[in-house]
């Protein structure tokens, strides 16, 4: 698909978007609808759109195995790990109103973080399945 | 009213396209007749005043799963084998278990009732302490990271076993390794 | 309302049955998995079925709003399309595997692969 001159150049001003919206969906979640799953979905979206049409060697040239491997922990480890802390800091595990002397603040903080982590995990496994697929296609 | 009007329309819209991913033998359109039976899905889930599961069901049904599985046949061929002889078998084990699901229903509560055991026990005391308690309007945000944290937390470990899973099974090779090692 | 009162529940179990129907009677191992995505999206329709309360809400706390559906099924089946999605990656990449070292998606040509062995 690379040769498709109307889908890469529409692909570049879609894929920002994309990763925008993203974004907005992750920390919008509080107020609206959207969250760290949708977030991670949609966030995968766009680098999955640019692999279909630019080819997954120059993915992983963005996403390299080794990279998307440390995300998909990372984002488990920081959801853990907030339960940790609130355990470190007195409280039962995930009890997010340690995490600040106001508990509704600590609240947010908390949410703010297990949302962050759900969405790089999210994000990262989908990539990885993608790259895990299409990247199939090229050595058979 | 006009809610339940759509709602019967878009669940009879689903019938068909379920119906059609049975008769269809190419894998490929099979898989679009499943994109589209995830929108509608999805937009059933709108009605229902689910939004956060509408926009994780469109993102994921329509988007994600119809990518992977064209990238599934793309790898295995498109055309499915047409079975050889007349399956009565299955249709006798799925009329019987349908029969006997359908028999289930006759007990529950009619569709949209307010006062039923599913929203006495716990919701309303998520709906009701909520804003004092976590102080965020998306009660749906606050059940899953704050109430329900444990639950959410289990989730997630489940999607990474999948991608570890994947990777397992699959595995990526290094992009500069595999022309020298491939030959 | 009464006459539709269990419509939903009816047509949830009808496509719950048809996506039964491909897994068992199918002897492709795609179609196999994407008639389990079926049930699976069928059992998220009964799940958001019974959360809904007529005259209700989306579960987003407002001023003038009084009557919310129940937002606890939203939550489970929120996070389990994303698990459901990740399982399903599973088992295509296990079917891929299978094609790679049987040459074959079909269940009997598998089958029979096996017994000549």
């Amino acid at each position: 698909m690379k040769d498709n001159q109307v889908l890469r150049v529409v692909a570049k001003i879609m894929i920002p978007v994309i990763l925008l919206f993203a974004f907005y969906v992750q920390f919008h979640g509080d107020y609206g609808p959207g969250g760290g799953f949708q977030a991670g979905v949609i966030f995968a979206a766009g680098p999955i759109l640019y692999g279909l049409i630019f080819g997954v060697e120059r993915l992983q040239s963005v996403f390299t195995i080794v990279s998307l491997k440390i995300l998909i922990a990372a984002g488990l480890l920081l959801f853990a790990g907030v339960g940790f802390a609130t355990v470190f800091l007195g409280g039962d595990y995930l009890d997010y109103d340690q995490l600040n002397r106001d508990p509704i603040l600590g609240q947010h903080l908390g949410i703010l973080l297990v949302e962050l982590g759900v969405g790089i995990t999210v994000a990262a496994v989908m990539i990885t399945i993608f790259i895990a697929f299409a990247g199939r296609q090229n050595h058979r | 009213m006009i809610a339940e009007i759509i709602n019967v329309v878009l669940l009879g819209l689903l019938v068909i396209t379920a119906v059609a991913a049975i008769r269809l033998h190419d894998l490929f359109a099979v898989v679009m007749v499943f994109g589209i039976y995830s929108f509608l899905a999805a937009t059933v889930f709108v009605v229902l005043d689910a939004v956060d599961v509408a926009f994780t069901e469109a993102a994921v049904g329509a988007g994600i799963s119809t990518i992977l599985m064209l990238a599934t046949i793309s790898l295995v061929g498109r055309w499915e084998r047409r079975p050889a002889h007349r399956p009565f078998l299955p249709i006798l084990v799925v009329v019987v278990t349908g029969g006997a699901l359908v028999y289930g229903t006759l007990d529950m509560p009619n569709f949209g009732e307010q006062s039923t055991p599913v929203h006495e026990h716990i919701a309303p005391y998520y709906l009701e302490q909520s804003k004092s308690d976590i102080g965020i309007p998306n009660v749906v945000t606050s059940v899953l990271a704050s109430y329900r944290g444990y639950d959410t937390l289990g989730e997630l470990t489940v999607i990474f076993t999948a991608g570890i899973g994947v990777l397992g099974i699959l595995g990526i090779r290094r992009r500069r390794e595999e022309k020298n090692s491939e030959g | 309302m009464s006459a539709l009162g269990l419509y939903n529940y009816w047509i949830v179990i009808f496509l719950m049955m048809t996506g039964f129907y491909v897994v068992i009677s199918s002897g492709n191992l795609v179609k196999k998995i994407i008639g389990l995505s079926l049930f699976q999206a069928s059992v998220f329709i009964l799940y958001i079925s019974l959360g809904k309360i007529s005259n209700g809400g989306p579960p987003i706390l407002r001023e003038g709003v009084e009557l919310y559906s129940n937002p606890l099924p939203h939550v489970l089946i929120l996070t389990a399309i994303v698990v459901g999605v990740s399982t399903t990656a599973l088992g295509l990449s296990l079917v891929v595997r299978i094609k790679e070292s049987y040459g074959a998606v079909e269940e009997e040509e598998i089958h029979r692969q096996d017994e000549s062995l």
